[in-house]
């Protein structure tokens, strides 16, 4: 910090963004100041949480609006804010009646559906490896393929037009190597496929996203414009971070290779395990999506004034010693782990049973398959990702 | 409506919610969903009263949990009103 900064809350974010770290500063704040002040990059200053309990408390309360967080004025760390249109940008009562709508395609039963779906696609990039040989990369044999196949199997994709659908998510989720007129023109592309798939599918409806929203549109539940964002909103939501996650989750295991080694010998840990990787892997580089005060609410004490913007530090909460014994320790043998992974509240994780579906079937795949598994090269050989959003390694070389 | 009234009344007309704890994550969803009508407790959700008159917000909290962890029934029959499919 240089003498000439002028006075005022700490700037956010605190540093740069390494590995899978956690600036110290939030550990500091969640024990003495957990709910606290910081001068965002873009729109001004905005309330920082840090702790298990303010961050769940937040979360739950309704006077918290995440629709007036698609101001322009609003404090963020991206150069715009989100857009409105999705469910994470929505307030009751939109948000409750779309959320019942697209609720029915992640049901349990057709979660574990997709589940059997994807585990062949495991199967199938597993022995590719296996014949390929040593080193492996699996950012490009899991992480990469299957959040596509998850993504393609959920909104019921036809065979054929599965590489037309590629075409444009891929440019849509990959935003740092587009420029602004390929992200729009994908953007535009992928809106007219959900419309084309939606008149399409009338016909032979089944149990997927796009069935179940066509369903709701002839009900009147949904409009199609709001039909064709929301199916944006969650491929925006469910690709870019399980990718990241199976490839995050994959580090950490080798990186301490011992975990992997446990987890072989007792496979019986891998819900527990999943979990823990949930708790500490902070996916979102820094803060959150933000939401604003409607009226003036007190948190954790401190009062939040109407129009302020707040974010929070969801994996620092999810150290928070309050709540978590040996919170920076990777245990598998919590016996309660309530973590925030997925969030809390109204926009609890629409696809979290899918996201671990996706994850287990991942690392089963490469237990059952290679029980030898290790990194290539050491932990800090590993690229990683540049950017403020996702971390996540750019690949992860393996042998066995 | 006080559990004093609902006896006097008997339960005809009204709801019945369960939620089977051990299925619940705690998500905390249907607080927002079903706004005064669920609380979280030791972690896990519960209604705030058992038996109610009849509120869409509780059928659409059961129709969006994550875990199809509640179950809304007619107080009377217990017929299953949500989740439906
Ligand atoms: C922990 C969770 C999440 C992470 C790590 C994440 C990651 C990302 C990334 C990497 C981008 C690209 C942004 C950029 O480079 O500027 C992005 C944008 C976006 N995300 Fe997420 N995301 C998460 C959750 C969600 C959820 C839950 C939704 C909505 C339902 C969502 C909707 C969007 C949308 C709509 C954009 C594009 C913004 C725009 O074009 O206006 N994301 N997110
Ligand atoms: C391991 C992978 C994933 C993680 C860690 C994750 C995490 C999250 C988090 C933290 C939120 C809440 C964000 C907030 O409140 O600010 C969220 C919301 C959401 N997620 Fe995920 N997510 C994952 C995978 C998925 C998948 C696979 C899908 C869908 C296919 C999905 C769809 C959504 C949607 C639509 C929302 C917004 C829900 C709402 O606003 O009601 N996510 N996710
Ligand atoms: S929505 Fe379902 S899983 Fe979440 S707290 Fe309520 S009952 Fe539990």
């Amino acid at each position: 910090m240089t003498v000439t900064e002028t006075a005022g809350p700490p700037k956010y974010p605190f540093g740069p963004v390494v590995r899978l770290d956690l600036h110290p500063r939030y550990a500091e704040l969640c024990r003495n100041e957990p709910v606290s002040r910081v001068t965002m990059p873009y729109g001004g200053e905005a309330w920082l949480l840090t702790g298990y309990h303010e961050i769940k408390e937040f979360l739950a309360d309704p006077r918290f609006s995440s629709h007036a967080a698609t101001e322009p004025d609003t404090a963020r760390v991206t150069p715009l804010p989100l857009r409105p249109g999705n469910l994470l940008s929505m307030d009751p009562p939109d948000h409750g009646r779309i959320r019942k709508v697209v609720a029915h395609a992640f049901r349990p039963r057709i979660v574990s559906q997709l589940a059997d779906r994807m585990r062949d696609l495991v199967d199938s990039e597993l022995d590719a490896m296996e014949e390929a040989g040593p080193p492996g990369d699996l950012v490009q044999r899991l992480a990469i393929p299957l959040p596509v196949r998850m993504i393609v199997e959920l909104f019921g994709v036809p065979y054929e037009e599965r590489a037309e659908f590629r075409r444009y998510s891929d440019v849509f989720v990959a935003t740092s190597a587009h420029t602004k007129e390929e992200i729009n023109e994908a953007r535009d592309g992928l809106e007219e496929f959900l419309r084309r798939l939606i008149a399409k599918r009338r016909s032979s409806l089944s149990d997927d996203l796009v069935s179940v929203m066509i369903e709701a549109l002839d009900a009147g539940e949904l409009s199609e414009v709001e039909a064709v964002r929301t199916g944006i909103g969650v491929l925006m939501a469910g690709h870019e971070t399980s990718l990241s996650m199976i490839s995050n989750v994959c580090f950490l295991l080798l990186a301490q290779r011992e975990l992997y080694a446990r987890l072989c010998d007792d496979p019986e840990l891998i819900d527990p395990a999943l979990e823990e990787m949930l708790r500490i892997i902070p996916l979102r580089s820094v803060g959150s999506f933000p939401r604003r005060a409607s009226e003036d609410v007190v948190i954790g004490g401190v009062t939040i004034r109407k129009g302020d913007t707040v974010i929070f530090q969801r994996a620092q909460g999810d150290r928070d010693e309050r709540v978590f014994e040996d919170p920076d320790t990777i245990r598998f043998d919590r016996e309660r782990n309530p973590h925030l992974g997925f969030g809390h509240g109204m926009h609890y994780c629409l696809g979290a049973s899918l996201a671990r579906a996706e994850l287990r079937v991942a690392l089963e795949g490469l237990m059952a398959r290679f029980p030898s598994l290790r990194l290539a090269g050491t932990a800090e050989d590993v690229p990683w990702k540049p950017g403020l959003i996702a971390r996540a390694p750019e690949s992860l070389l393996v042998t066995w | 409506m006080s559990q004093e009234q609902d006896q006097v009344q008997g339960d005809a007309g009204k709801w019945r919610i369960e939620v089977d704890r051990l299925v619940c994550a705690g998500t905390g969803l249907c607080l927002g969903t079903a706004h005064g009508r669920m609380r979280l407790d030791g972690g896990r959700a519960r209604p705030v009263e058992d038996v109610i008159t009849p509120d869409d917000a509780v059928t659409d909290a059961a129709e969006t949990c994550p875990m199809e962890a509640i179950t809304v029934r007619d107080a009377t029959t217990g017929e299953v009103l949500a989740p439906l499919r």
